[in-house]
């Protein structure tokens, strides 16, 4: 069971902030869900590494050479506020 | 030529030789875009410029100079995918006014193959769902009958192409998001195996999972395309260093000896009686074709959703952690009442704009990820997910595909599904573990349920071999030889 507490410490830790409904609405959904995936613990998996890449190929890598890539005006164009070449933002009170 | 019901390679084909014009074609497609867009919300953007950039290709074409092999064809982009000048907005609200400094490599090598990017499609935001139903700008709904859902998470992609406005699109499958929604839309999609198609440019939803690939009305069509995006990427590190076979020239449908695995495991008591007859009628027909068809076992299948949705949500709420409100996305208004710190900042600008399964996913994911349960959740299915890979790369020691269905049961209803998370996510049952194990895997369009909802048929093959995906598929295609199209066309 997930508390709507442990909902809301998760929630801080994502950086999301959840109206009282929906921290409600969570710990009841996450907890059913979580009791499904509780079958995973019976699956004996001592001594198996994790898999965390399907295809385990070597990466490759690229040459670590610069290539232009667009420039500030490109870089702030989607910038919910800019000035001059900077991005703004609001004040932070604390 | 019947322009909305033609095949891709048609199309080519009469705009190279100057039969129609490639704007004839973009035109066409519009047009059945402005007819059946407002009802199916396909699209979430159109390409305003794909009237010009066909005009430039028919001044190409008219002085004699190379078009590619996708010349003048029409293909819908999901909206997941960054497209350079075109608003891309994974159907989120964060994303409401993003417009992609680039664009995905796979889709510069579908401008260079000589396609037409013409629009965006709708999807679940972020691709976190299972029907299309998660959009922000409303959710799609399914050509062959709009109360139904198209599947998802590329349900635009799969209701623009069997809806004759695109005859190809791209989805992206995480945990089966483009195998699901071509079974509901009685259409063809395939996952490609991970790595083979560039990441670069597709928006992050799990990046240990996330494949692009064609959505399209036939095999050949499917393997036109799949060889025109797939291909090493210096962009990306994971993409396979591996040669790209030109798959639809290497078509072979002699199936003689072709050793087909049905695990039992994928015909177990949740299998609903209309697709488990579909899935008997596609085995009869390799048996005819000369397959030897064999039944195996995969004890871990019954594993795989909780693997998958613990894998995803953890991956995902570490890429969705790059939506902070400074350098592009929404934020929300502080003009009034100011943050009281820095992640005041974040939180209300992220609470505001993702939308609650998005939320539902993170806050999982980052639960499974947190001191205390990293060792029970996150870690415990990576286990088991190399586990449940060991077992499908044994599968394919003895058999060369298996066969089995892509969901339970056809489409559902628009909401009969969306207000219980772990039904939704169990509709993943026969998807997931190619995505876990990187394996490709194809859906079919196999027949239809009585009530007319098509029902597609899975093949799936081990790493590398998608032209075994693209040979079955080809000999039930013809076997089967559907020629119904919704009644939109």
């Amino acid at each position: 069971m997930i508390s709507e507490q442990e909902v809301a410490r998760v929630a801080y830790l994502a950086r999301l902030s959840l109206s009282p409904e929906e921290s409600k609405s969570l710990s009841i959904q996450l907890s059913h869900i979580l009791e499904h995936f509780e079958k995973v613990q019976g699956v004996d998996t001592s001594g198996v590494a994790p898999l965390i890449t399907p295809t385990e190929i070597e990466p490759h890598w690229r040459d670590d050479r610069v290539e232009p890539e667009g420039n500030a005006t490109t870089a702030l164009a989607n910038a919910p506020e800019a000035m001059g070449n900077l991005f703004k933002v609001p004040p932070v009170v604390g | 030529m019947q322009i909305l019901t033609a095949s891709l390679s048609e199309i080519a084909q009469a705009v190279r030789s100057r039969k129609v014009s490639a704007r004839e074609v973009v035109l066409a497609h519009l047009a059945q875009i402005e007819k059946c867009n407002p009802r199916l919300n396909a699209f979430i953007t159109i390409n305003h410029a794909a009237e010009k950039q066909a005009l430039e290709l028919d001044e190409r074409i008219a002085k004699g100079l190379e078009a590619g092999p996708l010349a003048g064809v029409p293909v819908a982009i999901k909206d997941q995918i960054c497209t350079r000048g075109i608003k891309t907005t994974a159907a989120s609200k964060m994303l409401h006014n993003f417009i992609p400094p680039y664009s995905a490599t796979l889709v510069e090598k579908l401008e260079q193959a000589g396609a037409v990017i013409i629009g965006k499609t709708n999807q679940d935001e972020f691709a976190m769902g299972s029907s299309t139903e998660t959009s922000a700008y409303g959710l799609a709904r399914n050509p062959w009958n709009s109360d139904y859902v198209p599947g998802g998470s590329s349900g635009g992609s799969a209701v623009a192409v069997a809806g004759g406005m695109s005859p190809a699109a791209i989805g992206t499958d995480t945990g089966g998001s483009i195998r699901q929604p071509a079974s509901f839309c009685g259409i063809v999609g395939i996952k490609p195996t991970y790595g083979r198609v560039s990441r670069y440019g597709v928006i992050a939803f799990a990046s240990s999972l996330d494949q692009a690939g064609p959505m399209t009305r036939t095999v050949l069509d499917a393997a036109i395309v799949l060889e025109n995006i797939s291909g090493l990427d210096a962009k990306d590190s994971t993409s396979a260093n591996q040669h790209v076979p030109a798959w639809s020239r290497s078509l072979n449908k002699s199936l003689k000896g072709l050793r087909v695995g049905l695990p039992k495991e994928y015909f177990a008591t949740e299998l609903g009686s209309e697709t488990r007859k579909v899935i008997e009628g596609a085995i009869d027909i390799l048996r005819l074709s000369g397959a030897e068809l064999t039944e195996i076992s995969l004890p871990l299948t019954q594993m795989a959703v909780p693997v998958y949705y613990l894998v995803a949500t953890s991956e995902a709420s570490s890429n969705l952690a790059r939506y902070d409100g400074v350098r592009y996305g929404y934020r929300a208004n502080f003009s009034e009442m100011p943050a009281e710190d820095l992640a005041e900042f974040y939180c209300r600008s992220r609470g505001e704009a993702f939308g609650v399964e998005v939320k539902r996913r993170i806050i999982l994911g980052t639960y499974a990820l947190s001191s205390g349960y990293y060792e029970d959740y996150y870690k415990k299915a990576s286990q088991v997910r190399r586990l449940l890979r060991d077992q499908y790369v044994e599968a394919f020691k003895k058999c060369d595909v298996l066969l089995g269905p892509v969901t339970t049961t056809p489409a559902f209803k628009i909401g009969c599904k969306s207000t219980d998370p772990v039904e939704m996510y169990l509709n993943d049952i026969y998807t997931t573990s190619a995505n876990l194990t990187g394996i490709p895997g194809i859906s079919i369009p196999g027949g239809f349920a009585a009530n007319g909802m098509p029902i597609g048929v899975q093949i799936l093959g081990g790493h590398f071999q998608e032209q075994l995906l693209f040979n079955v598929g080809a000999v039930l295609e013809e076997a089967l030889s559907l020629k119904e199209f919704p009644n939109v066309l």
